[in-house]
């Protein structure tokens, strides 16, 4: 039903599009640009060529050559934007992932969001669209391998429920692969993100004591934020496609990671952990959910050989650095 | 590479060979607490790790710091492994290699010296026999070996054994992990037989369990060979009358195995020093292709699964008793 939409849509967009081409130079759209890592992007790629900016928040001091529209991804206005822009390429970067909010309203901003940008670019004949997800969707497992490849299942939403609307995303994502095989869709898939990035790992550093759960210590995977949009970057050539899973410098277990990042910790037992957790959300005083303990007792680390081969990526953060990165996010 | 006279000095309290760049030590809120309580603690440990030392055969530390400079591994590899924490753990296994169970070996010239398999017989109700291989390779081969050995899944949910495990170099069996070991060139050891192996009663001893049959295609899509162990002892130093199967259920563990030598407490938890006997056969090279029907497959593991087997017959006959 929404193939058939979209396509009446696309004749319209394409003809107006071709009318702008002219005055207009086509621009790299980019979804949620006031977050972290959308504004680190915007840095590089304002110089090179023409950037419009969708995002529900103000962007007070933005770039004076970027566009930005202040709109919520799911308003018809939104549309306006695709049909007045021709546009080469998106990156999706505005997934929420606010714990405090009530799951339904995140997810159904999240999953909608993100079907409409899918509806445009398939409307619109957009070249290349760009999805940053997470290394986090194939969840942590003890039977998981050391090193999980890109077509591993992502099982993430069985336990957890947060991660629920990435894995979503990306599948949706990897829908367009036959559904628009003429748009080349990327799937990023990073590990923690270390920088100023306000996740989830970076909640679990807060926390005054870091738990560590008694008797686990997995192996984890740290990706500098830099290095991530290096990443997006590259994805947005032209000519490439699929899914490229993002590692880092280098694997560290927990606890050395807690250490390195000058943290105080004790190790608690899981079961106690889990409640330890729930009670400290409830009260506010964490944003890291207890639910996410798993990531702290199994492995969830990612072969990014694909990425290193095919998309020429390569970690310039060494794994020291990475670390450091998020040492200073969490003692700023 | 250490000096004999090096390899002797005390035990110094775990710490990562690698220095730490310009980072500072973890904040300290319970440092002083901890520091206090250390002062005796590492005292002591350091008397009684010295005493240790001076149990086992300097060769050790040699062959380990061979090992380390040949794999190029410092602190922790990809796996888990720990540099500082596997010293400890096989300085253990080393003086029961050569003290507790007494290890006699043979036919180690004949593993290959790149990767290969070698798929042994699993027993004793721990798993000590892979630790002993591994330590026999550590040791008494030339150049020294480190040998990953292929855990359970349910072992990866166990709090601190999984940490134990995978800080010794021990990897989740699954396909995905044998592939990169075997790329970086690595022995891995695998017991086909699986938990229904380590956990049978005495009356079935050095009866083999059927194989699974994975091995048999890691093999043939890594190109390497199988090398067949036998290991003879382990059968015996627990005992097994029994398998409390429901009690396994119910705690989700694969086996929980009852010894009459339980009766006597804790000493009846020490593994009896029965003598080991490890035999390594001449290595299989399989010939076919990956994506073999599984009666082919099947015919790999039968053929694999006999040559242990006869290994296993040959080595027991010429066993002369239990402990000697």
């Amino acid at each position: 039903m929404s193939g058939t939409a979209g396509a009446g849509a696309g004749g319209a967009g394409r003809a107006r599009a071709t009318r702008g081409r002219a005055a207009v130079e086509p621009s790299v759209v980019l979804t949620g640009v006031c977050g972290r890592l959308g504004r680190l992007l915007l840095r590089g790629l304002h110089r090179e060529g023409r950037v419009v900016g969708i995002d529900r928040r103000d962007f007070p001091d933005a770039p004076p050559d970027l566009v930005h529209y202040r709109l919520d991804l799911r308003r018809k206005a939104c549309r306006d934007v695709f049909r007045r822009e021709p546009v080469r390429a998106v990156v999706h970067l505005g997934v929420m992932h606010d714990p405090r909010m009530s799951a339904e309203t995140r997810h159904a901003w999240n999953v909608e969001g993100f079907g409409r940008v899918l509806e445009y670019v398939a409307a619109h004949r957009i070249p290349k669209l760009v999805l940053l997800s997470s290394a986090a969707v194939y969840g942590a497992r003890p039977g998981n391998a050391q090193f999980l490849l890109e077509d591993a299942p992502l099982l993430a939403a069985s336990r957890l429920s947060e991660i629920r609307d990435l894995v979503e995303l990306d599948m949706l994502a990897q829908t367009f692969f036959w559904r628009a095989p003429e748009c080349e869709t990327v799937i990023l898939r990073p590990s923690f993100i270390a920088g100023q990035v306000h996740n989830e790992i970076y909640s679990y550093f807060r926390l005054p004591v870091v738990p560590r759960l008694l008797g686990f210590d997995p192996m984890m995977q740290f990706v500098h934020e830099d290095d991530v949009v290096s990443a997006l970057r590259l994805a947005l050539r032209p000519g490439l496609r699929g899914i490229f899973n993002l590692g880092g410098p280098g694997v560290l277990p927990l606890s050395q990671v807690i250490a390195r990042v000058g943290r105080p910790s004790a190790p608690v037992a899981h079961l106690l952990a889990r409640r330890l957790l729930d009670g400290l959300w409830r009260f506010g005083l964490t944003d890291f959910p207890g639910r996410e303990i798993d990531y702290l007792r199994y492995v969830c680390m990612v072969d990014d050989g694909r990425a290193r081969r095919d998309l020429g990526w390569q970690p310039r953060h060494t794994l020291d650095e990475t670390i450091r990165a998020i040492r200073d996010a969490v003692t700023a | 590479m250490l000096a004999p006279e090096a390899a002797l000095a005390p035990l110094a309290p775990p710490a990562p060979r690698e220095p730490l760049t310009s980072l500072p030590p973890p904040a300290p809120t319970l440092a002083p607490l901890r520091a206090a309580a250390a002062g005796p603690v590492t005292r002591s440990l350091r008397t009684a790790g010295h005493r240790l030392r001076r149990l086992i055969d300097p060769e050790f530390e040699r062959q380990y710091e061979r090992i380390l400079e040949r794999l190029g591994l410092q602190n922790f590899d990809p796996f888990g492994f720990n540099v500082g924490y596997a010293r400890y753990v096989l300085h253990a296994a080393a003086w029961m290699y050569r003290r507790w169970f007494r290890c006699r070996v043979e036919g180690l010239e004949r593993i290959p010296p790149g990767r290969a398999l070698l798929v042994a017989n699993h027993s004793g109700q721990i798993p000590i026999d892979g630790m002993m291989i591994a330590t026999a390779l550590l040791l008494d081969h030339d150049p020294p070996r480190l040998v990953r050995s292929m855990i359970e899944k349910w072992a990866a949910t166990l709090p601190a054994i999984s940490t134990f495990l995978a800080r010794c170099g021990q990897v989740v069996g699954l396909p995905e992990n044998c592939r990169l070991l075997l790329e970086r060139e690595e022995l891995i050891l695998v017991f086909p037989e699986g938990t229904k192996g380590i956990s049978k009663t005495i009356d079935r001893a050095y009866q083999l369990e059927e194989f699974g049959s994975g091995f048999v295609r890691l093999a043939l899509e890594n190109h390497a060979p199988i090398v067949p162990v036998a290991v003879v002892g382990a059968e015996e130093q627990y005992p097994s009358v029994a398998n409390l199967k429901a009690l396994a259920d119910l705690v989700g563990a694969p086996a929980v195995p009852v010894s009459p030598l339980f009766l006597l407490g804790p000493v009846g938890l020490l593994p009896l020093p029965t003598r080991y006997h490890i035999a390594f056969g001449e290595p299989i090279r399989l010939e076919g292709e990956v994506d073999e029907e599984d009666e082919r497959v099947t015919e790999h593991v039968h053929r694999v699964r006999s040559t242990v087997q006869e290994l296993l017959r040959r080595t027991l006959e010429r066993r002369e008793g239990i402990f000697r």
